[in-house]
């Protein structure tokens, strides 16, 4: 049974359209013009218990809007939508504890007081007694690293501290369906790493549904076997991100290092030659014929190293998307 | 039955007490904009200066130890039924930090309250020194209330800060459709200082405009509370049904209107 469906949902906006100038604004005060904005338009899916989906888009694509559509936050202007078997409109108690929203770039805890406050009042909330809070919290807090930060004033923690922090404080309820909007924003390497981890262990660990937006694509990759890919409002693609991999690149990325240097065209037989300096070539070679190709690249040229990968699927997407 | 409801009244007063006690604590974090706040609310005391500066034959008709109680019980109960709702729900409400609180299986209402009666407990070792030094400065002003006068008079200042504070909380639901709604807020300060009682005791206005006052639920905010407190002779039976009238209304208003306008949320900023 899926856990989040789908069907048909749609979201439009009224915005005041003002234009620029004094005589813009004179007239925007007289008579104020609007135009609606859909953000997202009919789109279906359906998410199973203890998936874990990449919602993947440009900015303004209607990533957000959905979610905050999915967690009950806002209205949709059509469709149906039921998440863990509630109607999220309704925002009934019971729903509510089963989900959590983290906004990677908003915060729950309160900022002049240590996480443990705000983790003290969000165990209340939830129903949870004082042994069960600490039992959580240790076990939450070791997964997530965090120690004496726990006693530190909010405002005094690193962003990546307190994004733990705030991961910590929203899954205290140890909810079953994770809305994700850029965890990761503006964390170093080693943080963002940190909280991937976190997120594979907590779904592995309690078979949590994750939906996750994110604008590093090694977020998605890392966590996510299956992707949502949205624009303007609408579902370009639903399946693995293997396949929209393959669908977007039907070729494999080839760097050569070669021990000196080649003519061009002698290597463009063997492929589209899409960077070339001196002893350093990249080729994009058909999947297809990729065995036979490298094979006959080893035998003919002077070659000192070798790899394959995918394109850069930031560029794949970016190709699509623009 | 009763156990189940028991339980449920324990699970709720315990969240009360963590929220209480997380705002209070974050209240003694800005303990010097609190004082800053209760200092301000000076007003009654300045009327206090105005009305028996002056050469008014209505000082004479009120008597002058009448008005300077009356308006010393006005500061107290101006003090703990201060409400600023409107504007920190604007906020969070722009800022997007509504967001999270929507999400969680209790209704923002009670977060806002309990940062309201942390703010007036935070606020009590400030007004007792305040009232010190007003004392030490007009001693003949001194006086206490009877045992009686001072339990309603507190029973009144808690009601109608929950009269003051639905009201408000009922105009909060216009940032759902406005993103500059606290304006109402200014808006909703004139009546207030009018019809309470807070410039001058409602005594001195003409009939018409105390009848006027009487329909509404300011002269219940302010003037029944000071008065009681200053030990005059007030009706408990129609001050208290007034407030807990008000109370019920305003209520029962509340739930209809958050219901209505929590449709219209936009999450902006979040």
């Amino acid at each position: 049974m899926s856990k989040i469906e789908v069907r048909a949902l749609s979201k439009s906006y009224r915005v005041a359209a003002k234009k620029p100038g004094i005589a813009g604004t004179v007239n925007h005060f007289i008579y104020r013009r609007t135009k609606e904005v859909l953000a997202v338009d009919n789109i279906n899916f359906k998410i199973a218990k203890g998936e874990m989906v990449g919602f993947i888009g440009s900015n303004g694509a209607g990533k957000t809007t959905t979610l905050k559509m999915l967690c009950g936050l806002i209205h949709p202007s059509g469709g149906y939508l039921r998440v863990a078997g509630f109607s999220p409109l309704t925002r009934d108690k019971k729903f509510l504890r089963q989900i959590t929203f983290v906004m990677g770039q908003k915060q729950q805890l309160i900022w002049d007081l240590p996480p443990l406050d705000s983790i003290k009042v969000n165990a209340a909330i939830y129903g949870l007694s004082e042994k069960e809070c600490s039992n959580r919290t240790y076990e939450l807090a070791s997964m997530l690293d965090l120690g004496d930060e726990l006693y530190r004033p909010v405002r005094k923690l690193s962003l990546g501290e307190r994004m733990k922090a705030e991961l910590l404080a929203a899954l205290l309820h140890r909810p079953s369906i994770l809305f994700l909007d850029e965890p990761t924003l503006g964390l170093d390497i080693n943080a963002q790493v940190r909280v991937r981890q976190f997120l594979s262990n907590y779904n592995r660990k309690y078979g949590a549904t994750i939906i996750l937006t994110s604008h590093y694509m090694a977020d998605i990759t890392s966590l996510c076997r299956r992707v949502l890919l949205i624009d303007k409002g609408r579902l370009l693609f639903d399946g693995l991100l293997q396949d929209l991999i393959q669908k977007l690149s039907p070729s494999r990325s080839v760097i050569i290092e070669l021990n000196s240097p080649q003519p061009i065209e002698q290597l463009s037989e063997y492929g589209e030659v899409v960077e070339y300096d001196k002893n350093f070539v990249r080729l994009l070679i058909p999947r297809n014929d990729l065995t036979s190709k490298i094979s006959s690249l080893l035998i003919k040229f002077p070659i000192k190293d070798l790899e394959i990968t995918d394109p850069p699927i930031e560029q794949l997407i970016g190709r699509l998307l623009s | 039955m009763l156990t189940i409801y028991l339980k449920k009244l324990f699970q709720f007063s315990r969240i009360i007490f963590s929220l209480f006690s997380s705002q209070y604590a974050l209240m003694l974090e800005y303990r010097a904009e609190i004082t800053l706040w209760a200092v301000s609310g000076l007003l009654p005391l300045i009327m206090l200066a105005l009305w028996t500066g002056i050469e008014n034959p209505l000082v004479n008709y009120l008597e002058l130890n009448y008005l300077k109680r009356y308006f010393i019980s006005a500061f107290i109960v101006r003090q703990f039924t201060a409400v600023w709702v409107m504007i920190t729900f604007e906020e969070d409400h722009l800022d997007g930090k509504l967001s999270p609180y929507l999400l969680q299986p209790i209704t923002p209402f009670w977060r806002y309250v309990t940062s309201h009666l942390a703010e007036q407990f935070t606020r009590i070792p400030i007004v007792v020194i305040m009232l010190i030094i007003i004392f030490s400065i007009i001693p003949y002003s001194f006086w206490l209330p009877s045992l009686s006068s001072l339990i309603f008079g507190i029973i009144a200042i808690m009601l109608a800060f929950w009269v003051r504070f639905l009201l408000h909380w009922i105009f909060c639901m216009c940032c759902f459709y406005n993103d500059r709604a606290s304006a109402i807020e200014r808006l909703l300060l004139i009546p207030y200082l009018f019809l309470s009682g807070l410039v001058a005791p409602l005594e001195t206005f003409p009939e018409i405009i105390k009848k006027i006052a009487y329909i509404t639920p300011y002269p219940y905010i302010m003037s029944f509370p000071a008065r009681l407190l200053s030990g005059q002779d007030v009706s408990l039976f129609l001050g208290f049904t007034g407030l807990i009238g008000w109370f019920i209304l305003l209520f029962s208003i509340s739930i209809i209107t958050w219901k209505i306008a929590i449709r219209h949320y936009s999450a902006m900023g979040a």
